[in-house]
C-alpha cells in the first residue's frame, strides 16, 4: 500500500455515533444471552450441569423477544437510519466483493463502501434470522395458539436456524478479532483515514467536515 | 452519497422469512425424513456429534432442579405409603430381588424428540401396589422424586397397567444418574414427562394430584398421540 499520509496520522473519521454504538452493544448482549441459554437447554452436558430448566427457559424467551428493541429504538437516530439504508443497498462493487471473497482474493483488492458486502449480508441475515426465531419461538412459547404440525415445524426451524446463527455469530466475532481497528471504530466511533482507504475506499464519509471539527475541538492529540 | 443499488438486504431478509414460513409449514415432514437419515449416520458415528443435531436421535436431558441429585446403593430408598395396608421402604437390593419385567418400547417426549426401541427393565408398579395392599377409597398414585422438585401422578387404573414399571435398567445398563437413576418410573404409553426420574416415593392417594409440568399446562392424562395437542404415533 501507499505510505500513510504523514499529515493525517492524527486525524480521525467518525464511523459510528453513540446511538449506533449502543444499538450494537445491547443487541450483542441479548444475542449472547440467547445463545448461551440455548446451549444450556439443548446440549445434554451443559443441561446436566445447569439444570433449572424453567428459569433458563424464561431468560431465553425474554432475551429473544427483546432482541429487536435496540434496533427499533435506534430508528430515532438519523445516523443509524442512514446506516440501515447503506446496509440494505447493494452497489455494483458489492457483487464483485462477494465474488472475490468466495475466490479468496485478498481484501485489499476488493472495493467497499462504508459497509462491505459481507457486512451487508450479515446484517440482513441477522435481521431475518431474528424475526424467524421470534416467530417460531412464540409458537413454542404459546403452544396452544397453533396446531401441532405447525408447532413441530416451528421447532424444526428454530433448532436448525439456531445452529446456523451460532456458526455465523462465531464468524462475525472471528472477523472482528482479526481487525483491531474495526473494533476500535465500534467502541470509540472513530477510525483512521488509512484504515478507511484500506478497507472501505468507496465510503463517502464527510471526512473534511469531521476533520475540521476535530481540529477545532481536539478530541484526539494533534499530530 | 455512496452508490445506491438494489435493496438486496431487504430481499435477503424477506427471503429468510419466506424460508422460515415454509420450514414451519413443511418442517414436520422434513424432520421425519431427516430423523431417519440422521439416526442412520449417528449409529455409525463414534464421536457422537451427530447426536447433538436437531432430530439426531438420542435422549435430551431435562431437569427442573438446580443440580442432579445423587443416590447410591447404600442411601437409595423407595418409600411406598399413603392409602395402603402395609407401607414399605425398599432398598435397591430389595427391588432387584423382585420379579423383573423387560419391555422394549419407544420413548416419546412431548417436545418432539423420540428414541425408538429402548429396552427398560424393572419391577411392575402393580407388583409394588399389590405388596402394599391398596385400600378401597384410593383412586390414584402420586410419585415424588429425590431431586426435591419433581412430581407426577397416575390414576390407579393407569398405574396397574402392565406397561408401567419402576425401572432399574435402561438399554441393558443400570439407569445412570443423568437418566434419573438409580430408579426411575417408565410409563410406556404416555409422554416421557410422566416417567419421573429419581423416583423416591410412591404414595397412594384419594384423587389425582397434578404433577410438576401439569401445573404449567401439560395434560394429566398424557397418552402419546392423544394428548397435549400432539398426534405422534403410539409408542
Amino acid at each position: 500500500m501507499t505510505p500513510p499520509d504523514k499529515a493525517a496520522t492524527g486525524r480521525r473519521i467518525r464511523r459510528f455515533t453513540p446511538a449506533e454504538h449502543w444499538v450494537h452493544r445491547t443487541t450483542s448482549a441479548l444475542m449472547l444471552i440467547c445463545l448461551v441459554t440455548a446451549a444450556m437447554l439443548y446440549l445434554p452436558a451443559l443441561a446436566e450441569i445447569v439444570g433449572r430448566r424453567r428459569l433458563v427457559v424464561t431468560v431465553h424467551e425474554w432475551a429473544g423477544i427483546m432482541l429487536p428493541v435496540p434496533v427499533l429504538a435506534g430508528l430515532a437516530s438519523r445516523a443509524f437510519r442512514h446506516n440501515l439504508k447503506l446496509l440494505n443497498r447493494f452497489a455494483s462493487y458489492d457483487w464483485s466483493w462477494l465474488r472475490d471473497a468466495i475466490r479468496r482474493r485478498p481484501e485489499s483488492l476488493r472495493l467497499a463502501g462504508k459497509f462491505n458486502a459481507g457486512q451487508k449480508v450479515y446484517a440482513s441475515f441477522a435481521a431475518g434470522a431474528a424475526l424467524v426465531m421470534i416467530g417460531t419461538g412464540l409458537m413454542m412459547w404459546f403452544p396452544n395458539m397453533v396446531v401441532v404440525t405447525l408447532r413441530t415445524g416451528a421447532t424444526f426451524v428454530h433448532d436448525w436456524l439456531a445452529l446456523a446463527i451460532g456458526a455465523v455469530v462465531i464468524g462475525h466475532i472471528w472477523m472482528a478479532a482479526r481487525d483491531p481497528e474495526a473494533r476500535l471504530g465500534m467502541r470509540t466511533g472513530f477510525v483512521t483515514p488509512q484504515w478507511v482507504r484500506d478497507h472501505h475506499p468507496k465510503w463517502q464519509h464527510d471526512g473534511a467536515a469531521e476533520d475540521s471539527q476535530v481540529k477545532d475541538k481536539p478530541r484526539t492529540p494533534a499530530a | 452519497m455512496e452508490e445506491i443499488g438494489a435493496p438486496v438486504g431487504r430481499r435477503v431478509m424477506l427471503g429468510m422469512i419466506g424460508l422460515g414460513a415454509a420450514g414451519v409449514a413443511f418442517g414436520a415432514k422434513l424432520q421425519g425424513g431427516l430423523d431417519s437419515a440422521l439416526s442412520a449416520v449417528s449409529s455409525k458415528d463414534p464421536t457422537g456429534v451427530t447426536g447433538l443435531l436437531p432430530g439426531g436421535g438420542g435422549f435430551r436431558f431435562y431437569s427442573v432442579a438446580s443440580s442432579i441429585p445423587h443416590r447410591s446403593e447404600t442411601d437409595y430408598r423407595l418409600k411406598v405409603s399413603g392409602l395402603v395396608d402395609k407401607a414399605a421402604t425398599y432398598r435397591l437390593s430389595d427391588l432387584r430381588a423382585m420379579p423383573q419385567t423387560r419391555m422394549v418400547r419407544d420413548v416419546q417426549c412431548v417436545t418432539g424428540w423420540r428414541v425408538d426401541n429402548t429396552p427398560f427393565e424393572g419391577v411392575k408398579l402393580s407388583h409394588l401396589l399389590d405388596l402394599a395392599g391398596v385400600r378401597d377409597e384410593a383412586t390414584a398414585v402420586r410419585f415424588t422424586c429425590f431431586d426435591g422438585a419433581y412430581s407426577e401422578s397416575l390414576t390407579l387404573k393407569q398405574a396397574r397397567r402392565d406397561d408401567v414399571i419402576v425401572a432399574l435398567k435402561i438399554q441393558g445398563q443400570p439407569v445412570t444418574n443423568a437418566h434419573g437413576g438409580p430408579v426411575r418410573l417408565y410409563v410406556a404409553p404416555m409422554y416421557f414427562y410422566k416417567s419421573a426420574k429419581w423416583l423416591s416415593g410412591i404414595e397412594v392417594t384419594k384423587g389425582v394430584e397434578p404433577g410438576y409440568w401439569e401445573h404449567y399446562g401439560y395434560d394429566v392424562d398424557a397418552w402419546v398421540g392423544r394428548s397435549n395437542g400432539r398426534s405422534d404415533d403410539s409408542t
